[in-house]
């Protein structure tokens, strides 16, 4: 494990910038442990540390990048000479450029504590025995649980630094936490599966009775599902699920994908695009959200920002070329695929704001619906430009305001703008979960399930 | 020839130290990856990457448990650290010294024609261009287009304490275009991006005017898309179409690591009808120059071809090193990792079914009324249940025997074996899919292949009513 300082790193890099160019390095240095147990045995455990730089370089409105996987000093300077050399064969956008010290004047930086540094000082002798004990009570917990198809433990350390030409210099570092388990449940010939976890910044956040009682208690409740007979009803989205669409629906706040004509919310900004019930941010700063951060890709100081107003669209998400193009502010919303990719847009931390009434009172307004457990194909299921969407389910018939039978093979679709007029209610339960998305409990008034 | 990554004296003494305090078997894996990519988006060169990574996973076995550590220091101190850090990993107790002499494998890595690295950047970003004006001039209606070019060169080098030490030389290309379409219907997208196991040679098979309008034509077509019905309904696969869906709701549930740990929907069938008579499955490493194709496994195993299921009898599974060793036979050279910075596990490589007899279009004049599926877009199984859904991204409706209207983009919804039996007729054409397929965080390039068939009925997950 290198102990490089990042900054300084960062800062060599931009320091390279010639007459009439601009550099900007972007360092990142993680540390992780992966333990897997399987049948109350070690798997395997994998102790990790990735390091690497991307170097941007722009001249003449011309940016070329390059990265490489390492801090060898002879491969850095080549990755530098290979970005020069990249950005004399793309073509001139004159809003491109990097951001400067004085597109982040007006807002503060937030004051975030994200580094857990008792995480470093737990064994990985107490991560093991943690990993083994879950495993055997997920294992444990019901007859009808079959087998444990894996437990596993992660943690991380993750560091980055941004230096630039412009003058801009940011340093973040945070840790992450989390354990899983998939229980595998089995009765008349037919297994279910359940998936339960809990993340955060250190080994003490984790809530292992939390991942034992989910994982058992989806794989059960599953037990004996049969596809229904398709038709139109009501559906009661179960937090992860809201989480996952409100992730694919992070594309239509994408001031990139606006400024070419991809959005779903193209031209739409001051009108009505959702139910009067929905205020939906993103909000990196946030401690409690695993996407948190003091800064963004760039190097921008990340803040809060309105999406949808009381259903009204706000407006969009930017970096920095994007908010010039735009002819606006970038609003700290450049994210990176880490060290290999250049800043694209991105949510960190997108909430729904809560509602007055938990999941089960919903529910039990709700005589005759869908309870959506989990999904499949979100992705490759939704049109993100037309917002059309299909994706398979599992979940629960809700009748006279309770859980009833389970079902399979069913899908649930609409399009994402009929989706989100149709939100009848949004539960008061709105929780941090793995993703750059909360989860809540949602009502939807109205999609199509199709089955048998 | 190429120097070695790694001198064989120096990956012996790593070695013993990885075995230092007792494990039973160790291997190092050393990488060397460049690349380079383009993408022309928006009507202009937005960016030219190039990347550089190289380094070392080593692992460590004692018993079930399997220690891991990586190092991007090739230095033989770096190694060194590593090989400790795996096998404190691994927990082991015991002792003692064990002495590794390699024995080098020569391997054959494909040839490629021309090294994608030797190819001035200028002639990338021109097969950009080209695609662009290609794909807008099939009409009007075409708002955006998106073109990539990717191209990899990735040197791995393996060596373990049986004695092994063999190495491959494996170059990949790819370009794909992907455009947006508009109408009264709104917006529709259309993609095309086959990959293959060569140089810039690539080129020379695929005309990169006819993947834009491939792409073009695609999103122009569903401009005029009616909704998809729902329902169970029959479903013609069109060649290639089809082949993602077998390899994610069957190849899956036959890879070792899953079986083993009971959660495949074929665990104990081997020798038992799993598919329909028509269906013959195989899964190929060493298929000539396709995008899943190498000359050996990320563990050193030669690439060779197996077979899955025969006639509809499950044959057998597809095996990595440690899954073949805890059932005491060979790897049957499906290790693979996306890189050095991660362990292997069973992976698919070109997994295909083989073609019947029948004239594809009969199979479309004898269906009464279903779907002709001809791209499906992502997928997604539970290999437990062998449940499946996958976006449909170009497809029509088949009324009387004839394929007609298009339909706009719905899931297919299933069930792996339920499928496999419902195959009734097989066509004699072929084509293969492209893409990458993900696994526990890991992506590695594989392809799946298909004739022109129908199934009785798969439920289609439409808005019509």
């Amino acid at each position: 494990m290198s102990d490089v300082d990042l900054l300084s790193l960062a800062r060599g890099v931009a320091g390279a910038a010639g007459p009439g160019e601009q550099i900007e390095a972007y360092v990142v240095r993680t540390r992780e442990t992966d333990i897997e147990v399987f049948r109350g045995e070690i798997d395997s455990l994998a102790v990790a540390g990735v390091q690497g730089v991307g170097v941007r370089v722009i001249a003449d409105h011309r940016q070329g990048f390059a990265w490489a996987g390492t801090f060898d000093a002879d491969v850095i300077a080549e990755t530098i000479a290979e970005a020069r050399d990249n950005a004399t064969f793309a073509e001139p956008d004159e809003w491109s450029g990097l951001p400067s010290v004085s597109d982040a004047a007006n807002v503060a930086v937030p004051d975030l504590d994200l580094w857990r540094e008792e995480l470093l000082a737990v064994t990985t002798d107490d991560k093991v025995k943690y990993t083994i004990d879950l495993d055997a009570r997920v294992s444990g917990s019901d007859p009808r649980i079959r087998e444990v198809e894996s437990t596993s433990y992660g943690d991380g350390l993750v560091e980055a630094a941004i230096a630039s030409s412009a003058g801009v210099e940011a340093a973040t570092r945070r840790t992450v936490c989390s354990a899983s388990a998939v229980a595998l449940a089995e009765a008349d010939g037919q297994t279910q599966t359940g998936y339960g976890f809990s993340v955060g910044r250190t080994f003490a956040d984790l809530d292992a009775d939390q991942i034992v009682a989910m994982a058992t208690d989806r794989a059960l409740r599953l037990l004996g599902a049969r596809q229904p007979k398709g038709r139109r009803l009501p559906v009661v989205l179960d937090p992860l699920v809201t989480a996952a669409f409100l992730g694919v629906l992070s594309a239509a706040f994408n001031g990139e994908s606006m400024l070419k004509g991809r959005s779903l919310f193209l031209d739409r900004v001051g009108e009505t695009v959702a139910a009067p019930i929905v205020d939906l941010a993103d909000d990196p700063t946030d401690p409690l959200m695993p996407g948190a951060t003091t800064h963004d890709s760039e190097g921008m100081p990340c803040r809060r920002n309105p999406l949808v107003s009381a259903g009204v669209l706000q407006g969009f998400l930017h970096n920095s070329a994007t908010a010039r193009r735009a002819g606006t502010a970038t609003t700290g919303s450049a994210t990176r695929a880490g060290y290999r990719s250049t800043p694209g847009v991105g949510v960190r931390a997108l909430q729904l704001k809560p509602g007055a009434r938990g999941h089960d009172e919903i529910l039990a307004a709700v005589p005759d619906g869908l309870y959506v457990q989990s999904v499949s194909g979100l992705h490759s299921g939704t049109n993100p430009i037309s917002g059309d969407f299909s994706v398979g389910a599992e979940g629960l018939m809700v009748r006279d305001g309770v859980l009833a039978e389970p079902v399979r093979e069913v899908t649930i679709a609409s399009t994402l703008p009929r989706m989100l007029l149709d939100i009848a209610e949004i539960g008061s339960d709105v929780t941090a979960l793995g993703g750059s998305a909360a989860g809540v409990t949602l009502l939807v008034s109205e999609m199509t399930m199709s089955g048998a | 020839m190429t120097a070695p990554l790694i001198e064989a004296p120096v990956l012996e003494r790593t070695l013993r130290t990885a075995l230092r305090s007792g494990g039973d078997f160790a291997e190092v894996f050393v990488e060397d990856r460049r690349g380079s990519s383009g993408r022309f988006d928006d009507g202009r060169v937005e960016e030219l990457t190039t990347g550089r990574s190289r380094g070392a996973g080593i692992r460590v076995v004692r018993g079930d448990t399997t220690g891991f550590a990586h190092t991007a220091d090739l230095a033989e101190g770096g190694l060194a650290e590593a090989a400790e850090a795996a096998a404190a990993a691994a927990r082991s107790g015991g002792g003692g010294v064990r002495e590794v002499a390699l024995t080098r494998t020569p391997s054959n890595p494909h040839d490629i024609a021309v090294q994608p690295e030797s190819v001035p950047k200028a002639r990338k970003v021109e097969l950009l261009r080209v695609a662009d004006a290609s794909a807008r001039a099939e009409g009007g209606s075409i708002r955006s287009v998106t073109a990539s070019y990717a191209d990899s060169r990735r040197r791995i080098l393996v060596a373990n304490s049986d004695g092994l030490l063999t190495d491959d030389d494996q170059v990949r290309t790819r370009f794909g275009v992907q455009t947006v379409a508009a109408g009264d219907t709104g917006m529709q997208t259309g993609y095309e991006s086959p990959g293959r196991t060569l140089g810039f040679e690539y080129f020379d098979e695929f005309d990169v005017e006819e993947i834009a309008r491939t792409s073009a034509r695609r999103a122009i077509t569903m401009l005029d898309a009616r909704p998809a019905p729902s329902g169970t309904l029959p479903v013609v696969l069109a060649r290639g179409a089809g082949a993602v869906l077998f390899h994610e709701a069957c190849g899956h549930g036959l890879e070792a690591d899953l079986v083993q740990r009971a959660a495949s929907v074929f665990d104990g069938k081997v020798g038992t009808q799993v598919a329909s008579p028509l269906v013959t499955l195989i899964d190929d490493g060493s298929y000539d120059r396709e995008w899943g194709t190498f000359a050996v496994d990320d563990e050193g195993r030669p690439a060779q071809s197996n077979v899955l299921i025969e006639n509809g009898v499950l044959n057998d599974y597809m095996w990595d090193y440690l899954r073949a060793r805890k059932a005491g036979r060979a790897s049957s050279g499906n290790g693979r990792r996306e890189t050095y910075q991660h362990m292997p596990m069973v992976r698919m490589t070109n997994t295909y079914l083989t073609p019947g007899d029948t004239d594809p279009d009969d199979i479309v004049r004898d269906t009464e009324h279903g779907i002709y599926c001809v791209q499906l877009g992502g997928g997604q199984v539970n290999t437990a249940t062998g449940d499946f859904v996958f976006g449909i991204t170009e497809a029509y409706l088949i009324e009387h025997g004839e394929v007609t209207h298009p339909i706009r983009a719905a899931q297919l919804i299933g069930n792996g074996p339920e499928t496999l039996h419902r195959i009734d007729v097989v066509g004699n054409d072929f084509d293969t899919w492209t893409g990458i397929c993900g696994k526990n965080g890991q992506g590695v390039p594989v392809s799946s292949g298909q004739p022109t068939l129908r199934v009785t009925g798969i439920t289609v997950g439409g808005t019509a009513a």
